[in-house]
């Protein structure tokens, strides 16, 4: 059984992609668009999985997916009109199979009844094309109930002549004719008329010979595919024809039928999947190679690979090593004279410049579009708007926007996150809407572009916006902003993402999953990203949310601190300047302030905090890089000078060490030398631990989680300034 | 150290150089008789040895990068190539001070379980085969600080050295869940 590990991984992989696709289109439809081309790329969705399950003997989700399929048949047929609940039904099943794929996946039995109901309802669903017909109503029967459900009065059921002659080594492989006719049984009413002509007697004859052949008579409105199907595993072993018998009102059978299905005379496996390929063309001209059918004699089609995941890896990592290994051969080489060594200088700048273009490109082996993100999100409004009885439409723009894949598995969840924010509390109930002269329906805008080499992925609602009383009463009661402080619209938006602060009035399943927004934000900005809200009143709020392209590779400062370098990430550094020496005030508590344009700004000496004796601790002397910091807004560090900026390579330092404080990660310098990148946030909780721990004689826990000033520039009322 | 015979105890010890942390002791030799090779240093006169397939490389001091706030007998990390290492100073780890590192000082390199390290010792003295049941358990000391950290005895020709339990010496450096799985590698 594990010799087939190996594909089934395979299977399961392209079973996702076959599922969320599913889900794409299913979207599509759901948004009323009536393209037939949304129930062919389901249908062959469907219909791959239900290959590959028959394969691998998950019986269940054969079964499954064969109802499902049959009933995506009809509807692309035209014989069951795609209505609302159509569509939902829809949905459910493709849920059912997702959750069915999952089980074979996890190898976990499901339970007996899994699905039963569903089946039930599809195949009513099924049967709903016609008049009632004499539905035999125990599952077992169900293959049955979906042909007989045709009307003879609309449509004659299609009448296949299947002749059939097993081979000897048909025999040899361990198949057993009879199960096959049992399985054509299932397909619809058949009779069979056994040829015995070849039949020796008896004393001559050989036990492991084939001697036998049938020529069936199969009424059933399933595709030829289907019956086909039955012999896939015997195709090489048996001489088969199947041809389609002009019935009595042919014109209307063929119409019913797909193209190429009508003459269909399949005697070899190479021309039935032949067959198949061109069938699938032939209905979905563009369309995409996961959707269209496994089949092997594809390959000339095939204009991507898949790679493993570790191999890429491994690329990119050896891609950093050769961008370390250059900036170091050209740092050692920039003090030789170049006229001594023209070739060599010239060859050095090349190197420089084909290592960037490789780096380049080897990132964007990893770049995937945004999409398989956004797609998850339709289903998830849908599902959320039925349970809160909102209408809510979904609206997504720029789904092909690329990003790295590190980027991509961590902005699911806070996109998920928000949008149900938006839903739940954003969004009015229609009957509201209606009064406030809005549209009935609410509308959720989610869209990603690229914007100054970073992702930017906004979530707008059209809703109510955020109610700023009830925020700054919460804030209040909860002890975030001291009682007399004064706060712009937007800082009073932003502390929905305070620590402790959660909007929920009422916990629900919804929104109240103990995941406040700060543990969104938070995230967020562990990737080196940012995020903010704005919201107009009565007109809905948006989140803005911009990342990094890549968590492998950065724009990094690097300082100097007494004899140690240091890394600052660029896209947080808002300026650097060396302060008058009137311009610093020192706070009661012991905070230095710089003031700079009005505005006081607190300092952080990194001297101090990471007790480097050579440091220079006087701002006045020493350089203060102002960044930005999410939770506490401008902080400046006090630095000795600034070496120059340069993209460095992430490393973890928690591959082989404990995390550090003040410390995100390092990366490795021009010379070969560590030199680790500051984490902005936990900087400066760090810097007020240690200015407490200076201040007080009881040292508190150092690292103690500081609580939140309110997100000003200036956190300190500037009152007690000079 | 120097109090210790060797005669003290006869248990064997097991020395496994993924689970330095638990020596089990047996009055007679469970596993096969099989030689061990250790890879042996010195602090001053002191000796120490970890297992040889514990060691990944051996190469003379460098600078390395201090980190904000490390303890004390940490020297920093260095760039191995492309790994970020943390190296550590044994003498100091065994409160004897730190050691004035030059170039002719030498980092061991170790994985424990799936952490790489590096130790800064004085020298690296040769590689030693020991018999297992050769291995002697270390005596119970009144400081239980060396015990701690120290798996087995061997005696090299005239000299004892000591066999590092390299899983408890950093334990605090190194997250909780590598120890786990080099618990998880032992077993």
């Amino acid at each position: 059984m594990d010799d087939y590990s190996q594909f089934k991984a395979t299977y399961f992989t392209e079973c996702d992609e076959l599922l969320a696709d599913a889900e794409v289109q299913l979207a599509a439809l759901d948004d009323g668009s009536d393209d037939p081309e949304i129930l062919h790329a389901i249908f062959r969705a469907v219909h791959s999985i239900k290959a590959g399950a028959g394969a691998f003997k998950f019986t269940r989700l054969t079964e499954f997916s064969h109802q499902f399929e049959a009933l995506l048949d009809r509807m692309r047929d035209g014989r069951i009109t795609v209505t609302e609940e159509g569509v939902a039904l829809l949905f459910r099943a493709a849920d059912t199979l997702s959750a069915m794929v999952e089980a074979a996946r996890t190898e976990t039995p499901l339970e007996d009844d899994f699905g039963q109901d569903l089946l039930t309802e599809i195949a009513a669903m099924a049967g709903s094309e016609t008049a009632p017909a004499p539905a035999s109503g125990p599952v077992a029967a169900e293959e049955q109930t979906a042909p007989s459900a045709n009307d003879p009065a609309e449509q004659v059921t299609p009448i296949y002549r299947l002749v059939f002659s097993p081979k000897a080594e048909m025999f040899k492989h361990a198949n057993e004719p009879l199960l096959l006719v049992r399985e054509l049984k299932t397909l619809g009413t058949l009779t069979a008329e056994p040829d015995i002509s070849h039949l020796p007697p008896l004393a001559k004859l050989d036990a492991e010979e084939a001697y036998l052949s049938w020529t069936f008579t199969l009424q059933s409105d399933c595709p030829l595919e289907e019956i086909e199907e039955v012999f896939e595993f015997v195709t090489e072993d048996c001489d088969l024809s199947i041809t389609l018998l002009p019935a009595g009102d042919a014109e209307k059978q063929g119409i019913s039928r797909e193209n190429g299905a009508q003459s269909a005379a399949a005697p070899s496996g190479q021309e039935q999947q032949k067959q198949e390929e061109d069938e699938a063309s032939s209905v979905a001209p563009a369309n995409i190679p996961t959707a269209a059918p496994a089949s092997p004699a594809k390959t000339a089609k095939a204009t991507t690979i898949r790679v493993d995941l570790d191999r890429v890896d491994r690329l990119v990592n050896m891609v950093g090593e050769l961008v370390i290994t250059q900036s170091m051969l050209s740092q050692q080489t920039s003090t030789l004279p170049t006229d001594h060594y023209p070739n060599m200088v010239r060859g050095l700048e090349e190197l420089a410049l084909h290592t960037r273009e490789l780096q380049e490109s080897v990132m964007a082996i990893r770049m995937q579009p945004v999409k398989s993100v956004f797609s998850r999100m339709p289903r998830l409004v849908r599902d959320l708007s039925a349970k809160l009885d909102k209408k809510v439409k979904l609206i997504t723009k720029g789904e092909n926007t690329e990003v790295d894949k590190t980027v991509i598995e961590e902005i699911s969840d806070p996109i998920t996150h928000m949008i149900r924010n938006s839903l739940d509390h954003g969004l009015e109930r229609p009957e509201e809407r209606l009064a406030l002269d809005k549209t009935e329906e609410g509308t959720i805008t989610l869209s990603a572009e690229h914007r100054g080499g970073r992702i930017v992925i906004t979530i707008s609602d059209d809703g109510r916006g955020i109610n700023r009383e009830a925020v700054l009463t919460r804030a209040r009661e909860r002890g975030l902003i001291a009682d007399g402080a004064t706060l712009s619209e937007d800082e009073i938006d932003n502390l929905v993402f305070a620590p402790g602060f959660s909007t929920a009035e009422k916990v629900t399943d919804i929104s109240g999953r103990g995941v406040g927004m700060d543990v969104v934000r938070r995230n967020i900005q562990a990737l080196g990203g940012r995020v903010s809200i704005h919201s107009t009143p009565g007109h809905g709020s948006r989140f803005t949310m911009t990342l990094p392209l890549t968590l492998a590779v950065m724009d990094g400062m690097i300082v100097q601190l007494g004899a140690d370098k240091y890394v600052i990430p660029i896209p947080s550094i808002l300026e650097s300047f060396r302060p008058a020496p009137q311009a610093i005030k020192r706070l009661p508590t012991g905070q230095t302030l710089v003031h700079v344009r009005g505005d006081y700004i607190p300092l952080c000496p990194l001297g101090r905090i990471f007790r480097c004796d050579e440091a220079e601790t006087d701002p006045a002397k020493a350089l203060v890089v102002l960044v930005e910091s999410e939770q506490f807004g401008a902080v400046g560090i006090i630095v000795d000078t600034l070496l120059g900026q340069q993209q460095v390579v992430i490393k973890s330092l928690e591959g082989n060490y404990k995390p550090v404080l003040g410390i995100s990660s390092a990366t490795i310098l021009g010379n070969g030398k560590v030199a680790p990148i500051l984490d902005i946030e936990t900087l400066y909780q760090l810097s007020q631990a240690h200015l407490r721990r200076e201040t007080r004689p009881a040292p508190p826990p150092p690292v103690a989680p500081t609580p939140a000033p309110p997100p000003s520039s200036n956190p300190e009322p500037p009152t007690f300034a000079g | 150290m120097n109090a210790v015979s060797q005669n003290d105890r006869t248990g064997a010890v097991s020395a496994d150089p993924q689970n330095g942390a638990a020596p089990s002791r047996g009055d007679a030799d469970a596993n096969a008789p099989g030689l061990q090779q250790f890879v042996t240093f010195a602090i001053g006169n002191e000796e120490y040895a970890v297992d040889i397939m514990q060691v990944r490389e051996i190469q003379a001091w460098t600078e390395v990068t201090v980190l904000p706030n490390q303890p004390a007998y940490m020297r920093g990390v260095l760039n191995l190539r492309g790994i970020i290492v943390p190296i550590f100073d044994l003498r100091c780890r065994f409160e004897q001070g730190r050691t004035d590192a030059t170039n002719i000082h030498v980092v061991v390199i170790i994985a424990v379980g799936d952490r790489n390290l590096g130790i800064l010792v004085d020298r690296v003295s040769d590689i030693l085969k020991v018999e297992y049941g050769d291995i002697r358990a270390v005596p119970d000391l009144e400081d239980g600080k060396k015990r701690d950290h120290i798996i087995g005895l061997v005696t090299a020709g005239d000299r004892m050295v000591a066999l590092l339990d390299t899983g408890s010496l950093f334990k605090s450096e190194i997250l909780e869940h590598s120890t786990e799985a080099a618990d998880a590698s032992a077993a």
